[in-house]
């Protein structure tokens, strides 16, 4: 009887091989209405961070923000790949991975401008943005901040037993933090159920990925704790939907954590305040021409999920969206500076 | 107190980073055993700029960008310093020393006292502290009453271009180690560049500087806070006739108790001016060392004007809000002195 379960399995899913792993096509698997609400993020993200820039610019933004345009493959790809309540961090680089979970686009805007109606009251700003009602236990201003963070909401999954996960982002400069030893060495002994997704942009600010690790992939580093793990395109949407579906099962029925290396790139400096002299034009020209969202778009055209006209229909839809945005965050008001001691204690 | 140059020492007008920087290359050029490790500090010449052109004079064997493992990179530095070398560490925003409070506060700190008093550990940790930027609770954060709680830890708080360049020098001298607290708001301040000898000469730790005279209150106030102090002070004698007298300890450890007690006994009146939230801060101690060394000539008890107590918020509004504005540095002044 198990055997021929095993065989009815096998002929209904198409297998995919992805870097040694035989991988289950769970996108082709997805309705047509998400794989579309998929293309409609990654353009919400593209033209929040653009929009970002422009307030960056005009000096409308205090502070600084860390923007996410190159990556929207990896944060929409992995989080679509989740349930709605599973939980995830994020890293100072958040707002991908925050619109990916189901923020609010105005709230969002709000924030970065200082605004009262913001996430966190204009408290946070870029870098501090949660929204624990999604699930989204915060941006991160620490590199590496959030990778025990999320450990531990994981050990509350699996104390609960509540059938949640924690897909837990961080960047490849974070993986030389203390605490991402810590927090991968308890995660393996405790099988907790948490994905370690390592967005790797290649460059940790200034520094490349090839003068911090004396490593090819930082995946390998699953040996040291004896967990799985897996380098794939972070830029192939449905490659990390595909992957993170995989190991978010594992993960959800008790095998424990898994380490999952994403390949991307990071197209803008690494803050507002980045000459970028440790890269050269070509090197990003040739990530350029790996845009994510191009990709996925004809992806979805060429599998007749949409037509060219329907594309072209989704990323205006997106704009307008985040024109709403826009007008919502600028005419808030800000917060008043009585409220300056408030929220210091729960 | 404006320092006298003599004549023949040739000076030219930097701004505090300049001064941090040329100190460094300086040093650099005169000892083989000082180098510079941290993140970003190599091409990207920090985060700040600080260091800019200092890998192509000195190469990569001397201005090593470090990986983001802040605790491996102080207790890395702390190693080579008790061998024999004379680090200076990089720690883009002072907020990531929490990272390494080991290696501070257990390790480098402690390792002299704690082998008898045959060790040194001669490293200084340079780092960018205090808000205005809008970097939020994580990167804007005054944290010197940490270390500077710490017995073995020595900790520098430059508020001007000449006092950070001869500072910095003692810093990387002394055989122990060294917290140099930048701040943010100063290094490119264009309205703060002043006169600094092109020759390398030391302000001795320990040495507090009165950065105003003045004989109604004793302002005690650090890093940017002495800036926005003397804006208050000048302001107040002009349209009160209030005639401020601001001390800049420079040193919070070893703290120059005495220039601060015989101005206090001068004035008979104390504020203190501090960025860091009041509650357990710096302040608390300097207010405590004169309470019980000058109380009978105090007229008045001693104030604080501290950050709110809250982290550094985002908002512009809110982060005016929590940092000592100049308005509630000349409230603290007339209230000290009765007069509100």
């Amino acid at each position: 009887m198990p055997k021929e379960n095993t065989i009815t399995i096998a002929k209904k899913h198409k297998m995919l091989e992805i870097d040694g792993h035989k991988i289950k096509d769970s996108f082709a698997e997805l309705d047509s209405s998400i794989k579309i609400e998929i293309l409609k993020r990654l353009y919400e993200i593209r033209y929040f961070e653009s929009e970002t820039e422009q307030f960056i610019i005009k000096g409308q933004i205090h502070g600084t923000c860390h923007l996410y345009v190159g990556e929207e493959a990896t944060a929409v790809g992995a989080i679509y790949a989740l349930k709605k309540d599973d939980y995830i961090t994020s890293t100072h680089r958040g707002h991908g991975h925050c619109i990916a979970k189901g923020a609010k686009l105005d709230m969002m805007m709000a924030e970065l401008l200082g605004k009262q109606t913001g996430y966190c009251k204009g408290k946070g700003g870029s870098m501090h943005i949660a929204d624990v009602t999604t699930g989204n236990l915060g941006a991160n201003g620490i590199v590496g901040g959030s990778i025990d963070i999320g450990a531990g909401a994981a050990l509350t999954c699996k104390l609960k037993k509540n059938n949640k996960i924690v897909g837990c982002f961080f960047g490849d400069g974070a993986a030389n933090r203390g605490n991402f030893h810590g927090a991968l060495n308890m995660a393996s002994i405790w099988d907790l159920p948490i994905l370690f997704i390592c967005e790797n942009n290649q460059y940790g600010m200034s520094m490349p990925v090839r003068e911090a690790f004396n490593i090819k992939r930082i995946s390998d580093r699953k040996a040291s704790y004896n967990m799985e793990g897996i380098t794939i395109d972070g830029n192939n949407l449905i490659e990390v939907y595909n992957t993170v579906s995989h190991f978010a099962d594992y993960t959800r029925a008790g095998n424990g954590p898994a380490l999952i290396e994403c390949l991307t790139y990071r197209w803008k400096g690494h803050s507002k305040s980045d000459a970028q002299v440790y890269r050269t034009k070509e090197e990003l020209k040739s990530w350029m021409e790996k845009d994510p969202i191009p990709r996925y778009r004809d992806a979805l055209i060429s599998s007749g999920t949409i037509s060219a006209a329907d594309g072209k229909e989704i990323e205006k839809d997106a704009m307008a969206g985040l024109q709403e945005a826009l007008r919502f965050a600028e005419s808030s008001p800000f917060p008043s500076p009585d409220d300056v001691e408030e929220d210091v204690y729960a | 107190m404006t320092v006298s140059i003599q004549k023949e020492i040739k000076t030219r007008e930097i701004t505090y980073l300049e001064a941090i920087r040329e100190t460094m290359q300086q040093v650099m050029r005169n000892d083989s055993n000082v180098f510079l490790i941290g993140e970003d500090v190599a091409e990207y010449g920090g985060a700040f700029g600080v260091s800019v052109g200092m890998l192509e004079e000195f190469g990569k064997e001397r201005v090593i960008n470090s990986p983001i493992s802040e605790d491996a990179l102080i207790g890395v530095a702390a190693g080579s310093a008790v061998t024999g070398m004379r680090p200076i560490v990089e720690i883009m925003f002072s907020d990531f020393i929490t990272i390494a409070m080991d290696e501070i506060a257990n390790q480098a700190a402690k390792m002299r006292y704690m082998f008898g008093g045959k060790a040194k550990v001669p490293m200084v940790l340079r780092a960018a502290g205090g808000g205005g930027t809008g970097a939020a609770a994580q990167h804007s954060q005054s944290l010197e009453a940490l270390v500077a709680h710490i017995p073995g830890l020595k900790v520098v708080m430059p508020s001007c271009p000449y006092d950070a360049k001869g500072l910095l020098v003692s810093a990387i001298k002394d055989d122990n180690p060294v917290i140099f607290i930048e701040h943010k708001l100063l290094y490119k301040n264009k309205k703060y560049i002043e006169n600094v000898p092109e020759e390398l000469y030391e302000i001795p730790l320990g040495s507090a500087d009165i950065k105003r005279e003045g004989k109604d209150i004793t302002v005690v106030a650090t890093s940017y806070m002495v800036k926005k102090s003397l804006e208050v002070a000048e302001k107040l004698s002009k349209e009160n006739g209030i005639d401020c007298e601001v001390v800049d300890p420079r040193t919070l450890r070893p703290l120059d108790i005495g220039l601060i007690t015989a101005s206090v006994k001068k004035t008979g009146r104390l504020l203190c001016v501090e960025e860091a939230c009041g509650f357990g801060g710096f302040m608390g101690e300097v207010s405590a060392q004169v309470a019980e060394q000058a109380f009978d000539w105090l007229d008045a008890p001693p104030l604080r004007v501290s950050g709110k107590n809250c982290p550094v918020p985002y908002s512009l509004v809110l982060e005016n809000a929590m940092i000592p504005s100049h308005d509630r540095i000349r409230e603290g002044i007339l209230k000290c002195l009765g007069k509100i």
